[in-house]
């Protein structure tokens, strides 16, 4: 068993774990950073985001406007302190990316424009075109090539957090070219691996988003909170589920149904005269509800929508949003420039994860999570679009600093019980490989999985099919022990990669559809059509679902208020 | 029936039971509108488990998924299966060493990335507090196209240089490198044309333009290799008429 010591071990690689790393070396003269993800830097899925990274930047806009935007598109239960953190560290953190080269977008006079977005009530939004994550990710890891202290484990998958003394040590690393397990050692480790929209069928997340972090920390016996909160973006391709950015409404795009009609200004969905630029999770509802009442356009994969563009004119689309106009031609066979997008609300981002305080910092100690991986409570119930690319760098950033000093506070610890722990992975992960006897198909449960959370755990939920679902969750995972894996060889084996995944989302489904049925409310992107109307007496509380042999089990931490007092959310 | 199935013939090696590549045929029922990678996840979820290749954005964005489709390089995520007829033939990108299967090894590359030094290099770092650097729209055109690359690696497997001289910089690294020194941002020209003129040159560049072809972004690479090379020969020439650090 090798075992590699570095201080601050750093688990994935975009837009969080990369800053995170920057943030630590500069944090520290000599800490070294092993940065270890299960793809290269750059393939991350940071790349994916679109439209724009949010911070205040304009005379008209201020900081008080920014956190009560946040506030309330969290419906209620984002945490203020956190908020006004986020808010006044944003500013900084979009500037420093410019410093280190992201090519943001340019007014006349040559400073940073911004352009609107949902749910923000003045243009505050950052973009450098329309791949704006792109553009972060490849400045941001660009940038960290200059850093000697940034030791990169490209295509290694954890699979283990290596606990000891009631302290992370290190984790257990599968190098997935090599096919052997090593103990990569720290005094403190980040997580930093993303969300988990592949638990559902119909998502904008690329194929590496199965929520590998939130079930290391979960098997751990840290806490995810708040999983019950998936955010649906109202405009996804139909078929494939990819994304078309929010920035094309907030450049001017309507959103129609089969009659030509724009919905949200003609019929009350709660978004006022926001209409297109309302929040996510109202816009999702207000699309489910006109293809539930029959204006919605047939297609080959189901019903939908339109996002018309056309007015916007060609040169502006180009300019704007380049990127749009190349996905609707390839993906969906139509030119944005002379017929509307086909698209419907689809599974994008987790505002729950796992639980950490401001500062990053988990429940077991040396742990820190950032990102989306994380749940530092400040999308709350509903995040706002563009919030979220700039949560990666203003907490990625404060996990690496706040890391560096913790581990400067604690002793490496020994070796011997981090070794057996990792040898035991090891020995676990080779049996696995060999294990051809099952009657599972790894695909079948994958579909399984996919079909039940969609019916359970959609924009619109019930408590029977929660349930359903929640008992179809418990067996899958029974089953998933079953499973026949083919491929026994030590190199490359994707096989065995996609086996470990598919457990990490199973025991991520179950946190997230247990945490749902338990909430009898409807609030941001949790609807209930049994309890419509939010429940501030009974549920103003975070969901805490812990890790236990016998099934899940729930517990309850207080929202921080502030000077913002719940009230009903309407725009 | 016919027109709806699929015969992909898939280069497999697997070095720990393989000594050489070999071919394997699956058939492949396929729909109108999949993609190359479509078929071959089809293939390793329903036929075979043990097929190894990369992908992850599935919307041409994240760069994984390149490979040789019918002998031209090809982002399999955004290349139509209409584009090809009953045979699909995939072989991983040609000018690198094989992991796996279609798996190639990209450590070079990352290598070349960070010898172009694809960051801003500047004399006096610009404090946070001074805020943004002004940049007009026109400063920004001048490299935006170079910051495009997802380093898919389709113009290193397409290079004839990068097949015959493994230590040729290469479109994609030698792009980098003169997307910063576009920047009006940036001061390291000094530094990165020392580097486009010495090891791995940019000199080897024979005009070929395939890079320009493949790329799937059209970033253009082969303008970038050209620019570069006037660039570092004139900042070659000055450095004899105005001494280094001069300005």
């Amino acid at each position: 068993m090798e075992v590699i010591r570095h201080d601050i071990v750093i688990v994935g690689g975009g837009g969080a774990g990369i800053r995170a790393a920057i943030a630590a070396v500069e944090a520290s003269p000599d800490a070294s950073v092993a940065m270890v993800s299960k793809v290269y830097p750059m393939r991350s899925h940071t790349v994916s985001a679109e439209g724009g990274a949010a911070a205040v930047a304009r005379s008209d806009d201020s900081l008080e406007m920014h956190g009560y935007d946040t506030v309330k598109g969290s419906d209620f239960l984002g945490d203020q302190d956190v908020i006004q953190y986020f808010v006044e560290q944003a500013p900084k953190e979009l500037t420093l990316l410019e410093h280190w080269g992201c090519p943001w977008s340019r007014n006349e006079d040559g400073t940073v424009a911004t352009r609107a977005f949902g749910g923000m009530s003045t243009k505050r939004t950052w973009y450098a075109a329309d791949k704006v994550g792109f553009h972060m990710l490849h400045s941001l890891f660009q940038h960290s090539l200059r850093f000697d202290r940034i030791v990169r484990y490209d295509e290694q998958f954890v699979t283990k957090l290596l606990v000891d003394g009631g302290a992370v040590r290190g984790v257990a690393s599968l190098d997935v070219r090599e096919g052997v397990v090593r103990a990569i050692l720290g005094r403190a480790v980040i997580l930093a691996t993303g969300g988990a929209g592949k638990i559902f069928p119909f998502t904008t997340n690329g194929n590496i988003k199965t929520g590998d972090g939130m079930a290391l920390a979960y098997r751990a016996g840290v806490p995810l909170k708040d999983m019950e909160f998936v955010q649906y973006h109202p405009t996804g391709l139909p078929g494939t589920g990819i994304l078309i950015t929010e920035a094309t409404r907030g450049e001017g795009g309507h959103l129609k149904n089969a009659e030509g009609e724009r919905f949200l200004v003609t019929r009350d969905y709660g978004v006022g005269t926001k209409a297109e630029l309302g929040p996510r999770d109202m816009i999702s509802r207000a699309i489910v509800q006109e293809i539930e009442a029959g204006r919605g356009v047939k297609g080959p994969y189901g019903e939908y929508v339109h996002l018309d563009l056309t007015h916007l004119g060609e040169a502006a689309i180009d300019k704007k949003l380049p990127m749009v106009r190349e996905l609707a031609k390839i993906y969906a066979g139509v030119d944005p420039v002379y017929e509307p997008i086909p698209i419907r609300p689809v599974v994008h981002y987790m505002m729950g994860g796992v639980d950490t305080d401001i500062d990053g910092a988990t429940s077991l100690p040396g742990l820190y999570a950032a990102g989306e991986v994380a749940c530092v409570s400040l999308n709350g119930a509903n995040r706002l679009g563009s919030n979220s690319l700039t949560e990666c760098l203003v907490f990625g950033a404060r996990a690496g600093r706040e890391a560096v000093r913790y581990a400067a506070g604690t002793d490496a610890g020994g070796e011997a019980a981090s070794r057996q722990q990792a040898e035991e992975e090891s020995a676990r992960l080779a049996s696995a490989r060999d294990a051809r006897s099952g009657s599972e198909k790894l695909s079948q449960l994958r579909r399984e999985l996919n079909r039940t959370m969609e019916s359970g755990c959609g924009v619109y939920r019930e408590q029977a099919s929660m349930d359903e679902t929640v008992r179809t969750l418990a067996q899958l995972k029974q089953r998933m022990s079953e499973v026949r894996l083919e491929d026994s060889s030590t190199v490359f084996n994707t096989e065995i990669t996609a086996a470990l995944e598919l457990d990490n989302m199973l025991e991520v489904a179950e946190a997230l559809a247990v945490s749902a049925a338990h909430r009898r409310e409807s609030r941001g992107a949790h609807t209930r059509r049994d309890a419509p109307t939010r429940d501030d007496h009974n549920y103003l509380y975070h969901t805490l679902c812990y890790y236990d042999a016998a099934g899940p089990r729930l517990g309850r931490k207080d929202v921080t208020l502030g000077k913002w007092v719940p009230e009903e959310r309407k725009y | 029936m016919a027109e709806n199935r699929k015969t992909f013939v898939v280069t497999r090696f697997d070095p720990d039971r393989d000594e050489a590549p070999r071919k394997q045929s699956y058939e492949v029922p396929v729909q109108p509108d999949w993609k190359v990678l479509d078929g071959l996840n089809y293939i390793k979820d329903e036929l075979d488990g043990s097929l190894s290749h990369r992908w992850s954005c599935r919307m041409a964005v994240c760069g994984s998924c390149g490979m040789m489709v019918n002998g031209k390089p090809s982002l399999t995520c955004k290349d139509p299966l209409s584009n090809y007829g009953d045979k699909v033939d995939v072989a991983p990108l040609a000018n690198f060493p094989v992991v796996r299967d279609l798996v190639i090894d990209l450590d070079g590359f990352m290598e070349k990335l960070q010898k172009v030094k694809p960051w801003i290099i500047v004399a006096k770092e610009k404090a946070v507090e001074e805020g943004t650097y002004r940049q007009s729209p026109e400063e920004l055109e001048y490299f935006r196209q170079f910051s495009m690359c997802i380093n898919c690696m389709l113009c290193y497997s397409a290079c004839p240089v990068v097949g015959n001289e493994p230590e040729f910089l290469g479109p994609a690294a030698i792009a980098l490198g003169h997307r910063y020194n576009m920047d009006s941002r940036d001061e390291g020209q000094h530094e990165r044309n020392e580097v486009f003129r010495g090891e791995g040159t940019v000199f080897a560049c024979s005009y070929a333009n395939e890079c320009s072809e493949v790329c799937p972004k059209h970033v253009d690479p082969a303008a970038a290799v050209n620019q570069s090379k006037i660039n570092a020969v004139i900042d070659w020439a000055t450095s004899f008429v105005v001494p280094r650090g001069g300005k």
